[in-house]
């Protein structure tokens, strides 16, 4: 045992022995997050439930040189909350995990960072409101690691991802301080703006303990239909002509032929798998006239464009059926190979074809396979390798083949990551994307908030 | 029937080689960690270890020697309800089942068996007169220990064994078992021309005995031959779940020996646990079996199923709606883990419940969340069993039933320990009493 029984014992008065776990077996179980990186097992784990509790552990951390890394639901998949190396710490969130309030007036909450996201969406859904980020890994993500990696989700088009919903924090700086910014109002230039620093900080600035989140009221009506396309520079198209239109779908997905192939072969659900992409697409707004009035428009576009197919949903069981095979397209992507290492490179919107076309030579050139979907509204594409982490020869290529997608993504204008976080996984390519001076100037920012640099130094920037 | 035996690993290597074997599965667990959302142990606890991510990851790390503490991993294995709503939920369809039955095998052959486990699994389920013997006179003496608790849920209690039964609120055994009331049983298939072998589980036929009456009621009014040979033993998921996979063998091989010989349609049982170990463990050991034996498990699990689903889905008894009673009884329906998860049957029930004049189902919220009962996870992690037991018991009161109908005795048990405990005067039932209730006679 590294960290010292007398350190242990410390903890332990702060928190209650079972908030502290010591046993090799328990620390394994927070070696690893939904990356498929190398686990590092940390020296100690400990699962504050107050606020005060979660104060005194980072300052005692922190006065005992603890590396220390913040773990939510450990979805993440950059690595984000792999523990550091050496005798570190790992702090849970899951047990601050209460809605403080939800004001029906003012179109706000307050929530501890452990709560979990789809809970709340529902828990504000009950009183007519509406939280919009809906990550893929929202039924187990918390809504503290949404904001420390600004998650996003399928609605970030029209409804923006986390960072637009972000009003307030209050987090805890290095000394076990409590540091506020933001406010309860729409309008707020008290202090600096630091929450849109905290904003996908991934841990390495502060440590969240109060979060307040801006609620919007739901749209009442919908429409989804599905664009089936034999040709992916046709899909683009429309996506751009439905933008150029003045019409913001909440969500526009993409699903290319291999992804296609992947998700009938698991469904049977009688799914294009000649096509070369198809569009998932839906409108909605706050009436139903107003609503079908932009369907018709959309399904317009897609005729004109050149869609070979459009199947409008005629009621909620059509429409549950179309999204369907957005649904099933990583279970379906998981099922094929035992390792699944999920990409998010993101491109502007137009670049679309020509990220798939380099993600399909690269995928050829390396000898792999890569299904691709995703956020076509946004660019943010995930081209999803399917391999064996257990033959190292092959996952050798998958990583070059990694390299090269970005090297791609960053050709063609676009970012390393959309919205699954830097974390370890891409943390060599931040001076790539930008350059030695951000880097330097982030550094910089970093030990001035954190001198000894212990929070989860190893993520974000090296 | 020469005895099974089952080769138990003598040092870590040899533990961790045969965990190996399920180096294929383990492998397709992505650490997504959607096992997360519907856990029910890891619902109260939050901790990694007691969720399914953190077991594979576990059981990955001792088969590659990482961990080298057997004893430590396989507690944590032990704080699973064994529910399968991870499987049902997971994105990259891992086998989780196969691994946990087979590592609680692998881990508990290396570590051994307790005495009184094996006592039971080897000695006490094997035997069905013994069995019968034992709890028959605990169904005569335990008058005077027990105090009622609750007299709409129908619960004891036993302040004098509390060392044994715990804050538990139990049901009061019958002094007969179905089965020493009845002997065997075997008649001719009448109007509906089938003839089912009638498998009432150990809690059925022991504890809630009404159950096993009121399923044999229900096929003879259908005009269904019954055959239940007087020397079933059980089904052996107890066994199984302790990692006792040798008691479990011998007790399925007996079974088969006894059921076998028999001419039968379908095997009916009111347990959703041991329809569901019929049909998904039994065939998960068939490398242990004879040839023989071989071809009788694949007979016998296609012709396994819960009774509810029987009475609809085969003897497609009426379950039209039709007009309620005015003075309906208001009811929920709690889906059994075993029952909607394993065999997939969640329709059947509800649908018998709408079609009787006097009951209204109204849903209550997580109508499908594990009750935390998990058979054997109940004996040994009672604290964490009435944790996940009291948000069910939350989710039906808050719906405001006149009574709870579930299709498993362990779920019966179960809410019937929550509900008495809470003071709440809400009776538990079986589907298939409440089917057999509205039949004449």
């Amino acid at each position: 045992m590294p960290v010292s029984h007398a350190l242990i014992q410390e903890f332990i008065k702060i928190l209650s022995p079972n908030q502290v776990l010591t046993e090799e077996a328990d620390r394994l179980s927070y070696s690893y997050d939904a990356a498929v990186l190398t686990p590092k097992i940390p020296a100690l784990v400990v699962a504050p439930s107050t606020e005060e509790q979660l104060g005194k552990t980072i300052k005692l951390a922190y006065e005992n040189d603890l590396p220390l890394t913040v773990r939510g639901s450990g979805t993440n998949l950059s690595g984000a909350v792999i523990p550091e190396p050496g005798d570190s710490i790992v702090i849970l969130t899951n047990r601050l995990n209460k809605v403080l309030e939800i004001n029906q007036e003012d179109l706000y909450a307050v929530v501890e960072p452990g709560v979990i996201t789809s809970q709340f969406a529902e828990t504000v859904a009950a009183q007519g409101l509406f939280y919009p980020p809906d990550p893929g890994s929202q039924t187990v993500s918390t809504l503290g690691g949404n904001v420390a990696l600004n998650a996003g989700g399928l609605r970030g088009l029209k409804y923006g991802v986390t960072k637009d919903y972000l009003m307030g924090l209050e987090f805890f700086d290095y000394n076990g301080n409590l540091v506020k910014t933001g406010s309860r109002t729409v309008k707020c230039v008290t202090g600096y703006n630091i929450g849109a620093m905290m904003i996908s900080s991934e841990g390495t600035l502060g440590i969240f303990s109060k979060i307040i989140l801006k609620l919007v009221p739901p749209p009442k009506a919908s429409q989804a239909m599905m664009a089936v396309y034999d040709d992916i520079n046709k899909a683009s198209e429309t996506v751009a002509a439905i933008i150029a239109n003045h019409i913001l779908p909440c969500t526009l997905e993409f699903l290319d032929q291999k992804c296609l192939k992947y998700v009938e072969a698991h469904t049977k659900a009688g799914l294009p798998t000649e096509a070369a992409a198809i569009l998932l697409i839906e409108v909605d707004g706050s009436h139903q006239a107003g609503v079908d009035e932009d369907a018709a428009k959309v399904k317009d576009i897609c005729t004109k464009v050149g869609a070979k197919d459009i199947r409008v949903a005629k009621d909620a069981a059509e429409k549950n059926k179309i999204w369907e095979a957005r649904r099933n397209a990583l279970p379906a992507l998981a099922r094929a190979k035992p390792t699944t290492v999920l990409e998010d490179a993101t491109v502007p919107r137009s670049k679309i074809p020509a990220m798939v076309a380099e993600v399909n030579r690269i995928a050829e050139k390396y000898k792999i396979d890569i299904g691709t979907f995703g956020h076509a509204g946004d660019g943010n594409l995930h081209p999803t390798i399917l391999c064996d982490r257990r033959d190292t020869e092959e996952f050798k290529r998958v990583e070059e083949a990694v390299d090269e997608i970005f090297d791609v993504a960053l050709k063609l204008q676009g970012t390393l990551s959309g919205e699954h976080g830097i974390g370890q996984a891409k943390a060599k390519w931040m001076v790539k994307e930008t350059n030695q001076a951000t880097v330097d100037f982030s550094k910089n920012l970093r030990r001035a908030l954190d001198p000894k640099y212990l929070f989860n130094a190893s993520k974000k920037i090296i | 029937m020469p005895e099974k035996t089952v080769p138990r690993p003598g040092s870590l290597r040899e533990l961790a080689q045969l965990l190996m074997s399920l180096d294929n599965l383990l492998v397709s667990c992505m650490r997504c960690g959607l096992c997360q959302a519907v856990c029910p142990v890891y619902g109260c606890t939050f901790r990694e270890a007691d969720v399914t991510r953190g077991k594979i990851s576990l059981l990955e790390n001792l088969a590659h020697e990482v961990i080298k503490d057997a004893n430590s991993v396989d507690d944590r294995l032990n704080r699973c309800l064994l529910c399968g709503s991870c499987q049902a939920n997971c994105p990259s369809g891992v086998n989780i089942m196969e691994i946990f039955i087979k590592a609680r095998s692998f881990v508990a052959g290396y570590r051994g068996l307790g005495a009184i486990k094996r006592l039971i699994f080897r000695h006490l389920l094997p035997h069905p007169r013994l069995f019968n013997f034992l709890t028959g006179i605990t169904g005569v003496l335990q008058g005077p220990f027990l105090k009622v608790a609750n007299r709409r849920v129908g619960t004891s209690k036993a302040a004098v064994l509390k060392p044994f039964l715990g804050e538990r609120h139990i049901p009061s055994l019958p002094s007969k078992s179905f089965s020493s009331r009845h002997g065997s049983i075997d008649t001719a298939a009448g109007k509906s021309g089938l003839k089912v072998a009638l498998f009432p589980g150990c809690v059925p036929d022991k504890l809630f005995e009404r159950l096993s009456e009121a399923t044999l009621k229900a096929l003879n009014y259908h005009g269904v031959g019954v055959f239940m040979p007087a020397d079933l033993v059980c089904c052996g998921i107890p066994a199984l779940a302790s990692g006792d996979s040798q008691a479990f063998l011998n007790l399925t091989s007996k079974n088969i020996q006894v059921l076998a010989k028999a001419e039968f349609d379908y095997l009916v049982t009111p347990c959703a646990t041991c329809a569901a170990n019929i049909k998904e463990n039994w065939p998960r050991f068939m490398a242990s079996y004879t040839e023989t034996e071989k071809k009788d498990v694949d007979s016998l699990t296609a012709k396994t199923m819960d009774i509810t689903q029987f009475l609809v889905s085969v003897l497609k008894i009426d379950t039209t709606p039709g007009t309620k009673n005015s003075n309906a009884q208001k009811v929920t329906y709690h889906d059994s883990c075993h029952l909607k998860k394993s065999l997939g049957v969640s329709a059947q029930p509800r649908a018998i419940i709408q079609s009787l004049p006097g009951y209204e189902l109204v849903e209550m919220p997580e109508a499908d969340r594990c009750c935390g009962n998990g058979g054997s996870f109940n004996l040994f992690h009672y604290g964490l069993s009435k944790d996940i037991g009291q948000r069910k018991r939350n989710n039906i009161v808050s719906v405001h039933p006149e009574a709870v109908i579930c299709g498993c005795p362990a779920c019966l048990m179960q809410l019937m320990d929550m509900l008495s405990q809470n003071n709440d005067d809400i009776p538990v039932k079986h589907v298939v009493e409440l089917y057999a209730d509205s039949l004449p006679g």
